[in-house]
């Protein structure tokens, strides 16, 4: 008799984990970069920043958005090609959404290890296109000149800045109720290491 | 980063860091019983900040000398960055150096002298009028600071690749220097210092370089940075070796292209 089916594959592990240290990086020292020029009437605090000093962040951010960005294209590159974001992530319904986010809400939405509810699934689209959007209006904030169409397409440089932080904040966002939703179901985290086995779908 | 006297900006927040190292600690192993291992791992690099010569900061010197390799090959010698029209310039333009304003050099325009020294066939130095003398261009483009502000204006005077030219200078050396009044010293790489819009701006507006802007002599570079853009020039050199940067030694990107 085969094994039961692994929850998360290693590829999707080894991204997920390369992924988390480079998106906590890129954000601590993204917070260090803005501290510097604030778009808005408030910083973050300097413990919430990496680097130490404006130098530092920014070596930082321009080190780790190549793990990011290599990291993000192998994710994109294996959940198209393997067939990962067909079988978990596909199809998103509308109905589904509003009735499961109705249940979240009351806090009745129940959790099968593997499946992943139409919240769920419409949140990693999201967090997906966000991840291309902040890569693509960090590349116009980076290289204005060299890449003025781009910059151009996200309303000049300093329209650029304003998306950057909006794209940060929604996958800051993400992560907040990502690492909420772990501490209170904390049993899915063990599989992220391990690859854990899909015992019910076994079972049926 | 040898060079380590002239630290003011980082030291003063190296202080504050160590301030918070008690929250920092308590933050950290807070993560750590939430099972948040990556964050709690990052917020024990939060100290790596490219002054202390440890392993992480070694990657990070080389991850960003290899982010210098990658731009020049992005750098395109035709490519002119963006002009803007008289109403869009941004007034008053910020002052920015790494003093403040009233500390800026009083410089005599009379007595002041361009030192001109390394791969070049001629070393006399340069007057204000000599200068004024060759054949002057500029445009209205943007000041993109490494901070993230940014700021319209209109720069003109010598294009540094006529000045080169004129100077006999060896333009496949890798490398033109700049020394300035005020302690400042950067160096841009020779495509960049050949590029059109790169000039030896003597004009901000329709005057003479004002005091704050860097009188009498700036370097405006609009595919860089803005602290790739040194004021009260003083002196200008060509090598093959990396003068660096006031800046850049401290840990900015060197190439810092835009």
């Amino acid at each position: 008799m085969s094994r039961p089916p692994v929850l998360h594959p290693l590829a999707v592990r080894i991204a997920h984990w390369l992924n988390a240290f480079a998106i906590a990086c890129m954000i601590s020292s993204g917070w260090g970069i803005y501290n510097a020029s604030p778009l808005f009437p408030f910083k973050f605090a300097s413990w919430m920043t990496l680097g130490g000093w404006l130098g530092g962040s920014i070596a930082w951010h321009f080190a780790a958005m190549w793990l990011l960005v290599a990291n993000g294209l192998f994710y994109l590159l294996y959940g198209a090609l393997s067939g990962h974001f067909r079988r978990h992530l596909l199809p998103v319904r509308a109905g589904e959404v509003w009735r499961d986010a109705g249940q979240a809400l009351r806090l009745k939405l129940p959790h099968q290890p593997g499946v992943y509810n139409a919240v769920q699934k419409l949140l990693y689209w999201a967090v997906m296109l966000l991840g291309i959007l902040v890569v693509l209006s960090g590349l116009a904030l980076w290289k204005p000149v060299q890449l003025d169409w781009l910059a151009d397409l996200f309303g000049g440089f300093d329209f650029a800045r304003k998306v950057h932080f909006a794209a940060m904040a929604g996958i800051a966002a993400f992560v907040v109720v990502h690492l909420a939703l772990v501490a209170i179901v904390p049993r899915t985290l063990i599989p992220m290491f391990t690859g854990g086995h899909d015992k019910k779908a076994n079972a049926s | 980063m040898k060079d380590k006297d002239d630290k003011h900006a980082p030291k003063t927040e190296k202080i504050l860091l160590a301030d918070h190292r008690p929250a920092l600690v308590q933050v950290q192993r807070r993560l750590m019983l939430r099972s948040a291992l990556s964050l709690g791992a990052l917020s024990m690099l939060s100290g790596c900040d490219l002054q202390d010569n440890d392993s992480v900061d070694k990657v990070l010197w080389a991850m960003s000398r290899w982010n210098d390799r990658v731009q020049a090959l992005l750098f395109r010698s035709h490519k002119l960055a963006p002009t803007y029209a008289a109403s869009q310039i941004t007034h008053p333009f910020p002052f920015n150096a790494f003093y403040d304003e009233f500390n800026a050099p009083d410089i005599d325009g009379s007595d002041w002298k361009l030192e001109v020294s390394g791969l070049v066939s001629d070393k006399r130095s340069w007057t204000l009028e000599r200068l004024r003398a060759l054949p002057q261009a500029g445009q209205i483009t943007r000041h993109i600071c490494i901070e993230g502000w940014s700021a319209i204006g209109q720069w003109s005077g010598v294009p540094l690749r006529l000045f080169l030219q004129a100077v006999g200078a060896d333009l496949t050396a890798r490398y033109v220097g700049f020394k300035c009044a005020d302690r400042y010293y950067s160096s841009l790489d020779m495509p960049t210092a050949l590029h059109p819009q790169t000039i030896l701006a003597l004009d901000f507006g329709k005057e003479a370089l004002p005091t704050q802007y860097g009188y009498p002599l700036k370097v405006r570079v609009p595919t860089k940075l803005g602290f790739k853009n040194p004021k009260h020039v003083v002196a200008i050199f060509v090598s093959n070796q990396n003068p660096g940067g006031y800046w850049e030694d401290q840990g900015y990107n060197w190439f810092s292209g835009i």
